[in-house]
């Protein structure tokens, strides 16, 4: 790509014109990079000045909805942020939540949406080199990662590519860097094909003394960048995926950042040994709207100004224009405040880890950015208003038309039942995700204890400690009702922490939405968000951190994805004995077989209407008990008694136990169906349910919640169900085939 | 006794076999930055990861490094040196083990518990072990399709260099258990002197029971017992 730059005082002139280029997408790109009228007005009158180009680029990703949470901010205000764990809350680089007295986690989420669908391989890697630098900027080392993914259908061969190469991007940079996956989802739903969704959370460790934030802490502390060069790539990432995505969205590859994960496994060496040297005072990674963006938000938050060199930057491109290098989201960066009796010191780390440092900037007392090149001032910003001055709002909401269709569909007639539920079975959201997770190293760092696959990760911290780990949400459910469904998202991740017996640290969101100035949208992002906050409430588990990503639209296809409010949950498991832990799947035989909860006919937005294409039935609820059902489960776990815990989620209780049998152990299944049909008894997926086997005959933590017993386990490598109106039997074999459609449809 | 960890920019199980060796195994192991000497060391072992992203080839760049003119040192006065995945790679990139790892079958990375058979217990890294015990070690690559054209192979195998191989549930080296497509499920091999090991499945993985499988801990335990002997 060849680029001619003009003097930026020219520019000034041509306003809007910085770049003659011989490459017309780059024209495309920068035409894009346009500041609303309305923020041009409110900057020209706080600033006493019009901007120039520079500040106008900056403004623009600073400002984005990406950066700014514009349309996101006053609403995600009301979400409970604080418990007596949370050290930090949302606002800095991650969330900082106390483990044990010298122990804490640090623990984010974020989106690399539009990115992984222009260019899956580079956008899901950077998703991931992102997060996990923002966990390393607090100190911490990354020990976990966990993707949740939404793709359209996968019998639609560019969706095939697309999740190919995501997964690809995501093991390519994960493993590289030596963090493992432990858990994750994939959620198949065509209206996600123009723009799927690549959601990562990470979790760090670090000792409690080695805590940093991205709070800049006196003036006269100097700014050390230090990693990768700075070149073109992800050039106005911010406010790119502050935008639909178009079927010309492909020719916006600048916009997409290239990911080197060697360079980051030694970043985050390097700036870990410099933390543990003491020499760090505060630390940012460089992410959306790139340098501008980490280091304007450092100096605000810290209440300082900065004056920031141009010319000390270490550019891997010729001839970069100064707004280039400011906005550039070149992977791979982060910008550390040093004393400067330890720049040295952290400049002797970086040369042992082969990387790029230089002091760019000065903390001043001045509340201003000010940027420096060729020995003239580029820009100059009031510092608060760059970084924390985008005006919030509300828009404007409304209920969208009910897509909902108030006829079901004809019941399972005699003798179908069979066929059903393995067509159930083998729907790609239900079958199994090794595919994707043997992509994934779960094993380094040995302490992996649970293995992807199951209801939740397990990770060991001490011989004392361990942190389990669930992520996800239901977006059928979402779609059909944004606040039950995001309850039920809260709850659903709590239950799969307690087949365990862990007990939620806290909640990490990524609320992906579509265009939020359309009202119909903007209804279900509030609706979620209040849905979030009261189960949150509920479980006495604080929101700590997240992301929002809005846009999330296509025009290509005409479609606007599902509403997508993807949730991490972290919990605690003290005092384990790991002997003692239940199991995914059956055990031994001759064990009674309860099911917890209680089932309503609530078949809307469930697996097996998706699979019938009807939008009808009503959404599954969450019990009014449930902080009770939660406890009493994970005391039942505790006592150790419990020998199998499976959560029912999507394919109801027919998948839940379906996915207990082994090559060697089965179940002997009896349902009274009273009021309801086999559909619903069997498919519903009403939130708060779970299976266990136990060696008991009666549970005393049982008493006051729900339960039934279903069964008993046998040593026969077969399910076998009764229902009022069939019978039928499901060998081990067909239930690990009807499994296996996504790796088919993957490796073919 | 104390061994070596060489920690190339991009290792990442430097830090796992530090803790095994150091806290489960009990031996003294310290870890060594690339630019750093060896000096004094019973043996050098070269962990897994992604030395130089892998670039060019799978342990190709670390294989030039000046570090491991030492390894190669060592190796000649019959000290032991393990490669573990990627360390492997580095081994065969320097020719200090014969032949090369390829791109997976599969062209996928893998990460999955193997099965695997111990075709010579007599060997410093794997007397702790019975000749043709079946263990499980996991493994996770995506260039772990070991390569050797039929010569070197029937040389392997008359000089009892093939030190472990892929199995099935009964031990045997079938196509289904072979993970990689590794020439005859070759998933370690020895030099020479067998004092040089390099083994695509990761021993200190599978060094606790906590986290699946405690077998890897004998290959670990036969090097400290080897060089225990070798100082009496």
């Amino acid at each position: 790509m060849q680029l001619l730059i003009l003097d930026y005082e020219v520019v000034e002139l041509c306003k809007n014109i910085i770049l003659i280029t011989l490459d017309y997408k780059v024209v495309e790109v920068i035409q894009n990079m346009l500041i609303p009228e309305s923020d041009f007005k409110l900057i020209s009158k706080k600033m006493g000045r019009e901007p120039n180009t520079v500040e106008q680029g900056c403004f623009l990703n600073l400002w984005s909805e990406h950066c700014s949470y514009r349309s996101s901010g006053l609403l995600l205000k009301t979400l409970p942020t604080t418990g007596e764990d949370v050290i930090i809350g949302p606002g800095d680089d991650a969330a900082i939540v106390k483990l044990t007295d010298t122990l804490y986690l640090a623990i984010g989420m974020e989106s690399h949406n539009h990115p992984s669908y222009v260019d899956p391989y580079n956008g899901a890697a950077t998703g991931i080199g992102g997060i996990v630098r923002d966990i390393v900027s607090m100190g911490a080392r990354p020990i976990a990662l966990m993707d949740a993914l939404y793709f359209g259908s996968p019998d639609i061969k560019k969706n095939q590519y697309l999740l190919e190469h995501v997964v690809r991007g995501i093991a390519g940079y994960g493993n590289c860097i030596g963090v493992p996956v432990v858990g994750g989802e994939v959620v198949f739903h065509n209206d996600y094909s123009g723009n799927p969704l690549v959601n990562v959370v990470c979790v760090g460790l670090l000792p409690k003394k080695h805590l940093v934030t991205a709070r800049a802490q006196c003036a006269g502390n100097s700014i050390v960048l230090i990693g990768a060069s700075t070149g073109r790539d992800g050039l106005g990432g911010a406010s790119f995926a502050s935008r639909d995505l178009s079927s010309e969205s492909e020719s916006e590859r600048s916009s997409v950042q290239i990911g080197d994960p060697y360079t980051e496994k030694l970043l985050i060496e390097a700036t870990l040994e410099a933390v543990h040297n003491g020499v760090v005072e505060s630390c940012r990674d460089l992410g959306a709207a790139g340098l501008a963006g980490a280091t304007s938000e450092m100096a605000a938050k810290g209440n300082l100004g900065m004056t920031i060199n141009l010319d000390q930057m270490l550019l891997r491109e010729e001839s970069m224009t100064p707004f280039e290098i400011m906005i550039s989201e070149s992977q791979e960066r982060m910008v550390l405040e040093v004393k400067p009796e330890n720049v040295g010191k952290v400049l002797l780390i970086a040369d042992k880890y082969d990387l790029n440092a230089s002091v760019i900037a000065k903390l001043t007392t001045t509340p201003n950015y000010t940027v420096h090149y060729n020995g003239e001032i580029i820009a100059d910003m009031p510092i608060h208003l760059l970084s924390g001055g985008a005006p919030c709002t509300e828009q404007a909401s409304a209920a969208p038309q009910p897509e909902t269709s108030d006829i079901p569909p004809p019941e399972i007639e005699t003798g179908n039942l069979k066929e059903v539920i393995q067509s159930v079975l083998s729907s790609p959201n239900i079958a199994s995700k090794q595919w994707i997770y043997s992509q994934y190293d779960h094993e380094v760092q040995i302490q992996t204890i649970i293995k992807p696959g199951a209801d939740t990760g397990l990770i060991r911290i001490t011989p004392e400690v361990a942190i389990a780990l669930s992520s996800g949400c239901n977006p059928l459910h979402t779609f059909h009702d944004p606040y039950t469904g995001t309850y039920g998202a809260v709850v659903e991740n709590a239950m799969n922490l307690a087949t365990i017996g862990a007990e939620p640290l806290c909640i990490v969101d990524c609320l992906n939405f579509g265009n939020p100035e359309t009202k119909e949208n903007y209804h279900q992002f509030k609706q979620a968000i209040i849905g979030l906050g009261d189960a949150s409430k509920k479980i006495h588990t604080p929101v700590v951190g997240g992301n929002v990503s809005f846009y999330n639209d296509s025009k290509e296809h005409n479609t606007t994805i599902l509403p997508t409010p993807s949730l991490g949950m972290i919990g605690k498991l003290t005092n384990m004995e790991i002997e003692h832990l239940p199991h995914s799947t059956i055990q031994h035989k001759g064990e009674t077989i309860i099911l917890i909860g209680e089932t309503k006919p609530e078949l809307g937005g469930s697996e097996y209407y998706h699979i019938l294409n009807t939008n009808a039935g009503s959404v599954p609820t969450v019990p009014e008990n449930i902080e009770h059902i939660l406890k009493s489960v994970r005391e039942l776990v505790q006592t150790g008694n419990v020998s199998t815990a499976h959560d029912i989620s999507n394919g109801g209780l027919a998948v839940a136990l379906s996915e207990l049998i082994t090559p060697t152990h089965g179940a002997e299944i009896t349902l009274t169906t009273g009021k309801l049909t086999d559909a619903e008894l069997l498919f519903s997926e009403t939130y708060g349910r779970m299976i266990i086997t136990t060696p008991e005959q009666t549970l005393d933590q049982l008493q006051n919640i729900p339960h039934t017993i279903i069964g008993t386990t046998t040593s026969k490598q077969e399910l076998h169900i009764t229902t009022n109106t069939e019978e039928i039997t499901l060998q081990y074999k067909e239930i690990h085939q009807a499994a296996e459609t996504l790796t088919k449809i993957m490796k073919e | 006794m104390k061994f070596a960890i060489i920690q190339f920019g991009g290792s990442n199980c430097d830090y796992d076999v530090h803790y095994v060796l150091n806290n489960v195994v009990g031996v003294q192991a310290d870890l060594i930055w690339y630019k750093e000497k060896l000096t004094n060391y019973d043996g050098v072992i070269i962990p897994g990861g992604f030395s130089y992203g892998d670039y060019l080839r799978a342990g190709a760049i670390a294989a030039r490094t000046p570090i491991m003119q030492e390894v190669k040192q060592m190796a000649a006065q019959g000290k032991l040196v393990l490669g573990i995945c990627n360390g492997f790679q580095v081994l065969t990139e320097s020719k200090l083990l014969e032949g090369a790892l390829m791109l997976n079958r599969y062209p996928k990375f893998v990460c999955t518990q193997t099965q695997l058979r111990i075709e010579n217990n007599n060997t410093p890294f794997t007397s702790k072990f019975k000749e043709g015990e079946l263990i499980k070690i996991p493994i996770a690559h995506i260039q772990g399709n070991y390569y050797a054209d039929e010569s070197t192979l029937t040389r392997l195998e008359y000089n009892l260099q093939a030190a472990l191989r892929y199995v099935d549930q009964k031990g045997k080296t079938t196509d289904t258990a072979n993970p990689n497509g590794s020439k005859e499920n070759i998933a370690g091999i020895l030099n020479q002197n067998k004092n040089v090991l390099g083994l695509m499945p990761h021993p200190e993985r599978a060094s606790e029971q906590i986290l699946g499988s405690s077998d890897g801990i004998k290959i670990f335990k036969s090097m400290v017992e080897h060089v225990q002997a070798q100082a009496e």
